[in-house]
């Protein structure tokens, strides 16, 4: 490692100039998707507070939905010879080119938030979720809250076949392994929006006795719930009470819905993807030491207890 | 019917019924080989039907067909094409945008290891075309010809996949009079190979040119086979009429004809740059004006601005000495004027709709779409004129894509006439329609301008404006080069007029011809 | 009399679809056609049905008669996305439920007067020129939000998406008015005649004094009102502006739903109603699936196999195949209705 940085300290003056600077003075340039959520809105907004508190010179470029806008974009910022690049690739295929020119200049890559089909030694580390342990950890949430009580669990997955529909709803079922008590009676997609999880579980009321057979039900999005919310109001019923409500993402609209008592508990996927890389680096810079290839984000899960009043006026302003 | 050892395809008592009508009723036909057959009569006689139960595209409801002897009973084009009879259309029906060589193998294309040996396709194709003295680009795109030339070829496929009876269905409807000649160069070398023809067409001098035996329908019924060079004309017409109609329309010709009165339509310098050049013309209230010219002289331009299909760009038109918008073709709507264009398919009918709503449109479209007529008195309107004009229908809520081209034409007609126009504009109103349906026009032009309408006639029959003009403004490059009146309005002297520069000479007699063909 | 006689049988291949549709989500859901009266208002599967297909069916509303004009509009779902984030933007905004209205319906005007100009006056391609809006229109509606759902907590708007009126949801009243406005503004006046005019032959109609670029924007500007009604809706539904999410896809729906009514992509004869019963059939559909409790993975497939075979039966060539089996199997009979 010594060596190749001496190598490309004698090809690449300007890079060796830069990665001798320290974390404060630091350029990063960051490729994010676009903005086609909430939640992708809130990443951007928080990786740039999160690198304007460490003093680091964020340049970010929107990619909008396009890989061939963020390949570009990584070539610019290998061409300012920026100190290190984050981006959080809008598909998981080729990148093994840029990747490499990126390697060959010596500037490392951070994936934010999903990973790539690529040689692991092409990126320095991917900070992601674990998409299996937020669907574990609202399953773990409703097991306990039922406690062997029986309960008939209704489930809107997300898009089908996205990797998070597929992932949630493994870690979800792996928790209600054992717990004979907690039985999914339907699951449908809901494609991740409000509206069509409104529909969906207008259509689960009407299967399930008018929701009278339903006890809790799982949302693979907070969006989906909100829909769902409206849905079990409609019909007649208390959200949060007579069914029970939980979902994954804590999105603001979420703790407002629990805040009122119409959802009982939200798995975090944070937008803080940014915090932990910038940490990272910054060691990295200083004494060279190579993070793990992965490193997960918490999935802390909120419920009624943690005042979500509060948790939804601290989170609103992220541009979720 | 009697079969003697020429005959290649005989058809014995064929009967076709349709929803309401009998369209073929016991109909005989008999075609040798070696012989150009002229298939007659009015529109709606049943000459299509028969063809159709011939080829296949119809299934006949009796009688029987035989193909050299032996009884057929083809289900489709495909199979009649595959048993030895091929048809060609007016409308050309070959793929536009594959080439001449594609289309002419296309579905039975050489193979070389299971693809096709495009090389192989492309040199049996000029050895093909060959045979018709074409040689021309196999490789072009089919488009990039003439529709005289696109028919050859489709007769040059016909012929190369049936081989027996060809069958010509109006092939020179859109052709200019060298393309006409071109095509009966082709007919008569297929028919020395000994090749059986039946050959639709509404120009009588056409059939008599071309034709060995003419065979005669009228209402669906055989009224007879002839020798055409036996047959008079005055007979023939007589035969597909079943009334001296013709003779009726003829004894008018040539009797002068002037209007008074004050002038009410007056155009100066009215004109549009690269189609038509500045014309004055002053019309009457009553007065037929004749166009005549050749096709691309600037006829349909001149009522195309006048119509403000294409807005003049320069001029001024006035009526009763106000000045008139004219400037698209509702301004000059509310002007009361009507223009029945020379394309009916492209221009007039609005296929999908009922013969009613085709009718009641333009006085329809005046009113605005807030003051519907009521539907009562679209069916009186539509009755009315189906009645006045002899509009061949069913009923009046038929498409009108199902009438035949005649009482399309009609119907057109009426469309305008509902709208009780000052000013009517006819561009080729008897192109392509049968005998009868264009003695009726040519009676209706003159009882509306008896009723004080004045009308503008374009027509390349030269023959017909004499009948009915009481002027006769002649048009050569886009220019109104002369304007004959009274006594100079002679066959004759429209043919000198239009000649007036040098123009070749066939061109001007095929134009007269055309005709004197169609009326004669 | 004859004229009801005629209407039922334009609509008669559609009821049965239908019918067919209803009758198989019974059999694998019992309860289907049960309703009750809740909260002051009918409820049961078959509301939900009348209700989830209100932006479908307003959406067809107005693609019925683009399409009738010989043209398509793939703006709609970009539109609906558009002025929902304006309701959404405007009523958060502080602006009254009636100005805020005016406003999104007055924004959807203009993206139908777009359009409408694109293609009559400058004479683009229709689906060219509303691909333009489609692409732009989400990126729009994006802006106005800046990505996120932006919700609202207005009543009155929220009524237009879950309230309910004469026993019925919001939604299902506001499109069946719709249908049934437009349908007599078209029948009643001459517009129905001269669209069709239009559709089947441009030129003709034009010569034959028809104003038709006037009718062309027309026909665009309606399409662009129903699109945001159905925007308003969509917003309301959820109490929020998903501008990444409403009305995706729907275009397409909303097309299908024209095609299963039997109109022509060709332009021409057009039937509102039968468009309508083409969205619930859709709707049909789609909540059938939900309610049946396949796996999720199947719901396209059954989707797309249930059209194909609601589109096959309508195919003339297929009553034309049945005529003739029907007919080579007695003696000779006349049948042929196609003369050219």
């Amino acid at each position: 490692m010594k060596f190749m940085k001496a190598l490309s300290c004698a090809t690449v003056l300007a890079g060796c100039v830069f990665s001798s600077a320290s974390a404060a003075d630091m350029t990063v340039g960051f490729s994010q998707i676009g903005s086609e959520s909430g939640w992708r809105a809130a990443e951007t907004t928080v990786t740039k507070q999160e690198a304007e508190k460490r003093g680091i010179d964020l340049k970010f470029a929107d990619a909008q939905q396009k890989q061939e806008n963020q390949i570009k974009a990584l070539r610019s910022f290998i061409a300012q010879g920026v100190d290190a690049i984050f981006v959080a690739p809008v598909v998981a295929t080729g990148w093994d080119e840029v990747l490499g020119e990126a390697k060959d200049a010596s500037i490392p890559v951070i994936l934010l938030d999903r990973t790539v089909d690529a040689d692991k030694s092409l990126y320095m580390t991917a900070v992601t979720s674990d998409l299996v342990h937020e669907g574990n950890v609202a399953g773990k949430w409703l097991v306990d809250t039922t406690a062997g009580k029986p309960c008939n669990v209704v489930e809107l997955q997300g898009t089908t076949g996205s990797s998070p529909a597929i992932d949630r709803k493994k870690g979800f079922e792996e928790a209600l392994k054992g717990h004979d008590n907690l039985k999914i009676v339907r699951s449908q997609t809901g494609d991740f929006t409000r509206t069509k999880g409104k529909e969906v579980m207008e259509s689960f009321l009407k299967a399930e006795n008018g929701g009278k057979n339903i006890c809790a039900l799982y949302a693979h999005n907070d969006d989906m719930a909100v829909g769902a919310i409206q849905a079990i109001k409609e019909a007649g019923l208390k959200p949060g009470k007579d069914i029970l409500v939980v979902s994954i993402d804590a999105v603001p609209d979420i703790f407002k819905a629990m805040a009122a008592g119409e959802a009982n508990a939200t798995v975090e996927l944070t937008p803080n993807m940014a915090g932990p890389a910038f940490d990272a680096l910054a060691a990295f810079k200083k004494d060279g030491k190579e993070p793990p290839k992965w490193i997960q984000t918490e999935s802390k899960l909120y419920t009624q207890a943690d005042d979500p009043q509060k948790v939804y006026d601290a989170k609103k302003g992220l541009g979720y | 019917m009697q079969t003697d050892l020429d005959t290649v395809l005989s058809a014995n008592r064929i009967d076709k019924v349709f929803p309401g009508a009998k369209a073929l009723n016991h109909v005989d036909f008999s075609l040798r080989r070696g012989e150009v057959h002229a298939l007659l009569g009015e529109n709606g006689a049943g000459k299509s039907t028969l063809v159709k139960c011939l080829t296949g595209a119809y299934h006949r409801d009796g009688g029987t067909i035989l193909l050299d002897g032996v009884e057929i009973d083809p289900r489709d084009t495909l199979d009649a094409q595959r048993l030895g009879i091929g048809t060609v259309y007016q409308e050309v029906n070959l793929l536009p945008n594959l080439s001449v060589a594609e289309n002419l193998f296309l579905g039975r294309q050489p193979r070389r290891f299971g693809l096709i040996d495009t090389g192989a396709v492309n040199r049996k194709a000029r050895a093909l075309l060959a045979e018709y003295d074409l040689d021309i680009d196999v490789t072009a795109g089919l488009d990039s010809f003439s529709v005289a030339i696109q028919q050859v070829i489709a007769i040059a496929r016909a012929v190369d996949v049936s081989g027996k009876v060809l069958i010509l269905d109006e092939p020179t409807a859109s052709l200019d009079a060298h393309e006409v000649a071109m095509l009966f160069r082709v007919v008569r070398r297929l028919k020395a190979r000994g090749l059986g023809i039946i050959f639709i067409t509404h120009f009588l001098e056409q059939v008599y040119e071309i034709t060995d035996r003419v065979t005669i329908l009228r209402n669906g019924q055989l009224v007879g086979t002839r020798d055409t060079a036996s047959l008079e004309r005055r007979d023939l017409i007589a035969m597909m009429l079943g009334r001296e109609l013709a003779a009726e329309v003829h004894d008018e010709a040539g009797a002068s004809k002037t209007v008074d009165g004050p002038v009410r339509f007056q155009f100066r310098d009215f004109g549009r740059k690269g189609r038509i050049n500045p014309f004055n013309l002053d019309v009457k209230a009553g007065e037929v004006i004749g166009i005549a010219g050749l096709l691309g002289s600037g006829r349909t331009e001149t009522a195309e601005v006048m119509f403000g299909a294409r807005r003049a760009d320069s001029g001024t038109a006035t009526i009763d000495g106000q000045a008139a918008d004219l400037s698209s073709p509702r301004a000059a709507i509310r002007q009361k004027f009507g223009f029945c264009p020379e394309d009916r398919k492209t221009d007039g009918i609005i296929g999908d709709l009922s013969v009613r709503e085709n009718i009641a449109l333009a006085l329809q479209a005046r009113r605005g779409w807030a003051r519907p007529i009521p539907r009562a008195e679209q069916d009186r309107l539509a009755a009315e004129y189906i009645k006045a004009l002899d509009i061949r229908t069913t009923d009046a809520e038929k498409p009108i894509r199902l009438l035949s081209g005649g009482n399309q034409q009609k119907a057109i007609l009426a469309r305008w006439l509902a709208t009780n126009p000052d000013f009517l504009i006819l561009d080729e109103p008897t192109r392509g329609i049968d005998v009868g349906a264009h003695a009726e026009i040519i009676r209706l032009i003159e009882t509306l301008c008896e009723k004080g309408m004045s009308l503008i006639v374009i027509s390349s029959e030269i023959e017909e404006l004499v009948v009915y003009s009481h002027r006769v403004i002649v048009l050569r490059d886009h220019e109104h080069v002369a304007e004959l009146t009274a006594a100079e309005i002679t066959t004759e002297s429209i043919v000198n007029t239009i000649a007036g520069t040098a123009k070749t000479p066939d061109q001007i007699s095929a134009a007269a011809g055309a005709a004197a063909g169609e009326i004669a | 009399m004859s004229m009801l006689g005629l209407y039922g049988k334009r609509l008669l291949p559609q009821f049965i679809a239908l019918a067919i549709i209803l009758g198989l989500v019974s059999i694998a859901f019992p309860g289907f056609f049960n309703l009750q009266i809740q909260n002051g208002r009918l409820y049961g599967s078959l509301i939900d049905i009348l209700n989830r297909g209100a932006p479908v069916a307003l959406l067809a509303i107005g693609m019925t008669v683009v399409i009738a004009t010989k043209g398509i509009d793939l703006s709609v779902g970009a539109v609906m996305a558009i002025c929902g984030a304006v309701a959404a933007s405007t009523i958060t905004a502080g602006y009254s439920l009636p100005a805020t209205l005016l406003i999104t319906v007055g924004v959807g005007l203009l993206c139908g007067l777009w359009n409408g100009i694109l293609v009559a006056i400058l004479d683009i391609q229709p689906i060219i020129a509303t691909l333009v809006l489609m692409v732009a229109g989400r990126g729009i509606a994006q802006m106005v939000t800046n990505g996120a759902i932006l919700t609202f907590n207005d009543e009155g708007l929220i009524f237009i998406g879950s309230g309910s009126l004469f026993g019925l949801p919001m939604p299902v009243v506001i499109w069946i008015t719709a249908g049934i406005l437009v349908a007599l503004l078209v029948r009643r006046t001459a517009l129905g005649m001269l669209i069709e005019a239009v559709g089947v032959n441009r030129r003709a109609s034009t010569l034959s004094g028809v104003s038709t670029p006037v009718l062309l924007i027309a026909a665009y500007v309606l399409s662009g009102l129903c699109a945001s009604v159905a925007g308003i809706i969509a917003a309301a539904d959820i109490r929020g502006a998903d501008a990444n999410n409403a009305g995706l896809w729907l275009e397409l729906d909303a097309i299908l739903a024209v095609v299963i009514g039997g109109t022509s992509l060709l332009g021409g004869r057009f039937s509102i109603a039968a468009s309508l019963l083409g969205a619930m059939i859709i709707q049909s559909i789609n909540t059938g699936i939900l309610l049946s409790g396949f796996p999720p993975e199947f719901n396209l497939i059954i989707k797309a196999a249930i059209i194909v075979f609601i589109l096959v039966l309508q195919s003339p060539k297929l009553q034309g195949t049945l005529a003739f089996l029907s007919r080579s199997n007695s003696t000779p009979k006349p049948a042929e209705s196609k003369a050219k």
